[in-house]
């Protein structure tokens, strides 16, 4: 059981090419639809997953294995997802320095540096209609960009910052509705 | 000492990194290039391209590959450097696997809670600046050589968000325009 586990996080691991929501699918093909996971307790770990920090992958991995068997189950769904990138990357990383010099290479890197900053910024578009903002809540990102690109705020104050803002924002909106009721 | 500190590192990395793998792009560029110079911006910007195009989450990817690298040019040996690369993989799960554990004992009851969620909201409409960030600060004379790289960003931009044409898709169209161009 463990180790079927493991191997099936693996392959999910492996498959994972393009952003962590691609195992989405995967972990919905080979674990739920082989039973070991009940379909709506799937969407219930992914609605967590959506507030965690760190890597989508993995932690989705990580809660689907703790349900599945426990604190074993999730380090191994975790670990199985990290296994195949790793070794692909090492392999990479030892392979690319000597490489990195050919004519060809060169080449192609010259055209895939811009589009990879392309390709960064487009989610942006794509978190901006998730989140159904509208152009004053815009001034949020807007204000925090500049704080941390022209005053070089660290990214991580700017985390804490929104999460006291959330709550502040929250205590806010319920003590003015609070008040209306008086 | 190095090692110590690309546990520390990276261990804060997956605290902080909320919103999905190309907003934590930001913190690990601030990291790792900026404050470390563990690696270079163009060095980074090859790394998020080859993150792409190789299976396993970005955030996991870009832990393996920085964590090598840095341990290369400190002058350890390649296994040494692969030991290294492992821990800081491990290190960027961490903290969300250990709140993991303690979510899968309380379960849901930590979803609905109030402060939870309002902080939720606020780190929201952050996660958009700090993708903008990780785009906007790989926007430079490394990455855009010519002409013709702004013509590439925007058409990968197009391709992506109008288009919905995978990454992959995407970067492999690149690297032949570059053999073909340059």
């Amino acid at each position: 059981m463990h180790f079927k586990l493991f191997y099936q996080f693996t392959k999910i691991g492996l498959f994972t090419i393009g952003g962590g929501y691609a195992v989405i699918p995967l972990i919905e093909k080979e674990i739920v639809s082989q039973g070991w996971l009940d379909r709506t307790e799937f969407y219930e770990l992914l609605a967590i997953t959506e507030s965690l920090p760190g890597v989508f992958a993995t932690n989705i991995a990580a809660l689907v294995g703790y349900k599945i068997c426990g604190v074993r189950g999730g380090l191994l769904a975790a670990l199985g997802t990290i296994l195949a990138p790793f070794f692909i990357i090492i392999l990479l990383a030892v392979f690319f320095g000597k490489i990195q010099d050919n004519p060809y290479v060169v080449k192609i890197f010259k055209a895939l540096r811009p589009v990879v900053v392309g390709l960064i910024a487009a989610p942006c578009y794509t978190a901006f209609k998730a989140s159904k903002m509208t152009f004053k809540t815009l001034l949020i990102p807007i204000i925090a960009l500049v704080l941390m690109f022209f005053f070089h705020l660290s990214p991580i104050w700017i985390i804490v910052l929104g999460c006291f803002g959330g709550i502040g924002y929250h205590k806010f909106k319920t003590a003015r509705k609070n008040l209306s009721k008086d | 000492m190095i090692f110590y500190k690309l546990f520390w590192v990276f261990t804060k990395i997956g605290f902080f990194g909320f919103g999905g793998g190309y907003a934590m792009l930001s913190l690990i560029q601030e990291e790792v290039v900026d404050r470390n110079s563990w690696m270079t911006k163009q060095e980074f910007t090859d790394l998020v391209a080859v993150s792409q195009l190789t299976p396993g989450p970005i955030g996991i990817n870009t832990a393996t590959y920085a964590g090598y690298s840095a341990l290369i040019h400190a002058g350890y040996t390649h296994p040494i450097a692969m030991l290294g690369a492992a821990m800081t993989t491990i290190a960027l799960c961490l903290p969300s696997f250990a709140m993991i554990s303690v979510i899968s004992y309380f379960f849901l009851k930590f979803r609905s809670n109030r402060y939870f969620s309002s902080a939720m909201d606020g780190v929201r409409p952050i996660s958009i600046a700090l993708i903008a960030l990780a785009a906007l600060s790989l926007t430079n004379r490394d990455n855009f050589i010519d002409y013709m790289s702004p013509i590439l960003f925007i058409t990968a931009i197009v391709c992506s968000v109008r288009f919905k044409v995978h990454p992959i898709l995407i970067l492999l169209g690149a690297a032949l325009v570059g053999l073909v161009i340059y």
